[in-house]
């Protein structure tokens, strides 16, 4: 791969949620930014800004990333899942996204999108987890509305109710 | 809150990496997980003028058992050493230190070798490493040199690696038969950095102790087989030497506290888990 002057502005190629996407970013250029104001979602969003929030995290290739702590030509050619992929085409919300909805697991939410992500990739490592795993996991995380108890109770809740479906 | 600007190169081998570096001089830097270096990239508290992503780089993602130690690549993940099936047999300390390092997220992309080239006084990884007297390879385009962990981190994010060099692998000492391990820390919340960890390697008549959060970079002692009060002296002692300070997390006092209690903790939790 050849040399990306700091002055430039490369062409980033991502599988976003599952349609290709093309946009320009200079090397500096955050891939939460990138993902914002190039492509135009609106779920990616900025916190902190260095890595402690997770408002910002997204899927990359499958595994958790902070948008905040990936710069977009990083994520040339790979694939990149944020909220936006949860919900059907005609806008039905996903069972954990329903499971959030009736148990309360949001108030404003502002980091109710990363904390998505970031429980859609730990189920598919770990499908059954306890309470305290879950504590642990959302650790990653920082909400100011909830106290997290709702979402611990959506989430334990959406894996039982999956288990009796399946 | 965004970093300033800087070149990006992309390597897929340590041998372009060192180039890249030997090409760059002091404004070059490495990048694999970024979990540390882009927050103070964001923060403007490092302005390289090349980065160097190794964090796609297949030849330098690998754990395997050389030498009786397991030497883990520098694009390897922290997430990657969590999974590995052997790593209960091979680096129990390790595996009980590893839920402790920073959150689920972040150590799905942060590296093993970029938390020890960052050395932060209270990481766990290069606390393991220094408690297990593990080594460094340092690669440049002169060559290889291997640095033991206590020569390496030299003190507060300082490392005695030259500009031009990179960490390619880190090489923790397998278990040996009859020493017990243990591993704690006390932080204000999950995933927080550790005000004081503590690593501890019980063998037939040594035991072993590593903390770090307190000095300036992981410090080790061992002594001879200590129980009692021998052993409350010989902490107290430790906790005074390493020469803690006052911050806005805890007091110095606090902390040498924290080394004669949980020292004493986990020295007995390694010694009863000897087999």
């Amino acid at each position: 791969m050849p040399r990306l002057n700091k002055e430039g502005r490369y062409p980033v190629n991502l599988i976003l949620n599952g349609r290709k996407v093309t946009g320009h970013a200079e090397p500096r250029m955050l891939l939460s930014d990138f993902l914002t104001h190039e492509i135009g979602i609106t779920s990616c969003h900025v916190g902190c800004e260095h890595g402690v929030c997770g408002a910002c995290t997204i899927l990359m290739d499958g595994i958790v990333a902070r948008g905040c702590l990936t710069f977009a030509v990083q994520a040339d050619g790979c694939t990149v899942e944020t909220a936006e992929s949860l919900a059907s085409d005609d806008g039905e919300l996903s069972d954990l996204q329903k499971a959030f909805k009736k148990h309360h697991g949001l108030q404003c939410g502002y980091c109710t999108p990363g904390i998505l992500m970031s429980i859609t990739a730990y189920l598919k490592e770990n499908p059954k987890p306890t309470e305290e795993e879950l504590r642990d996991m959302l650790s990653g995380h920082l909400c100011r509305c909830t106290g997290y108890v709702g979402m611990v109770r959506a989430v334990l809740d959406y894996c039982e109710n999956r288990e009796t479906t399946e | 809150m965004k970093p300033k600007g800087f070149d990006y190169l992309k390597v897929a081998t340590s041998q372009e990496a060192v180039q890249a570096l030997s090409d760059g001089g002091d404004d070059a830097r490495i990048i694999a997980g970024g979990m540390s270096l882009v927050p103070m990239l964001n923060f403007r508290l490092a302005e390289p003028q090349i980065l160097i992503d190794i964090s796609k780089s297949e030849p330098m993602n690998y754990i395997r058992i050389e030498r009786g130690a397991v030497e883990i690549g520098a694009s390897t993940r922290q997430a990657q050493l969590e999974h590995w099936d052997q790593l209960a047999d091979q680096l129990p300390l390790v595996k009980a230190a590893l839920p402790f390092i920073g959150h689920y997220q972040t150590r799905a992309r942060g590296t093993v070798c970029g938390s020890l080239a960052h050395a932060d006084p209270s990481s766990e990884l290069p606390l393991c490493l220094a408690t297990l007297g593990g080594e460094v390879v340092l690669r440049s385009t002169g060559g290889d040199r291997v640095l033991s962990a206590d020569l390496f981190q030299t003190g507060m994010l300082s490392v005695a690696k030259r500009a031009d060099e990179m960490v390619v692998a880190a090489r923790y000492p397998v278990k040996k038969p009859g020493e017990g391990y243990a591993f704690t820390e006390m932080a204000q919340r999950r995933g927080d950095f550790a005000i004081v960890a503590l690593a501890a390697v019980a063998s037939a008549g040594k035991i072993r102790l590593g903390i770090g959060g307190v000095a300036d970079r992981p410090t080790v002692r061992e002594w001879d087989m200590l129980d009692g009060a021998a052993l409350d002296d010989a902490l107290n002692a430790f906790a005074w030497d390493l020469g803690g300070y006052d911050d806005i997390h805890a007091t110095a006092r606090y902390r040498r506290e924290l080394v004669r209690r949980l020292g004493r903790r986990v020295i007995e939790e390694a010694v009863s888990c000897r087999v």
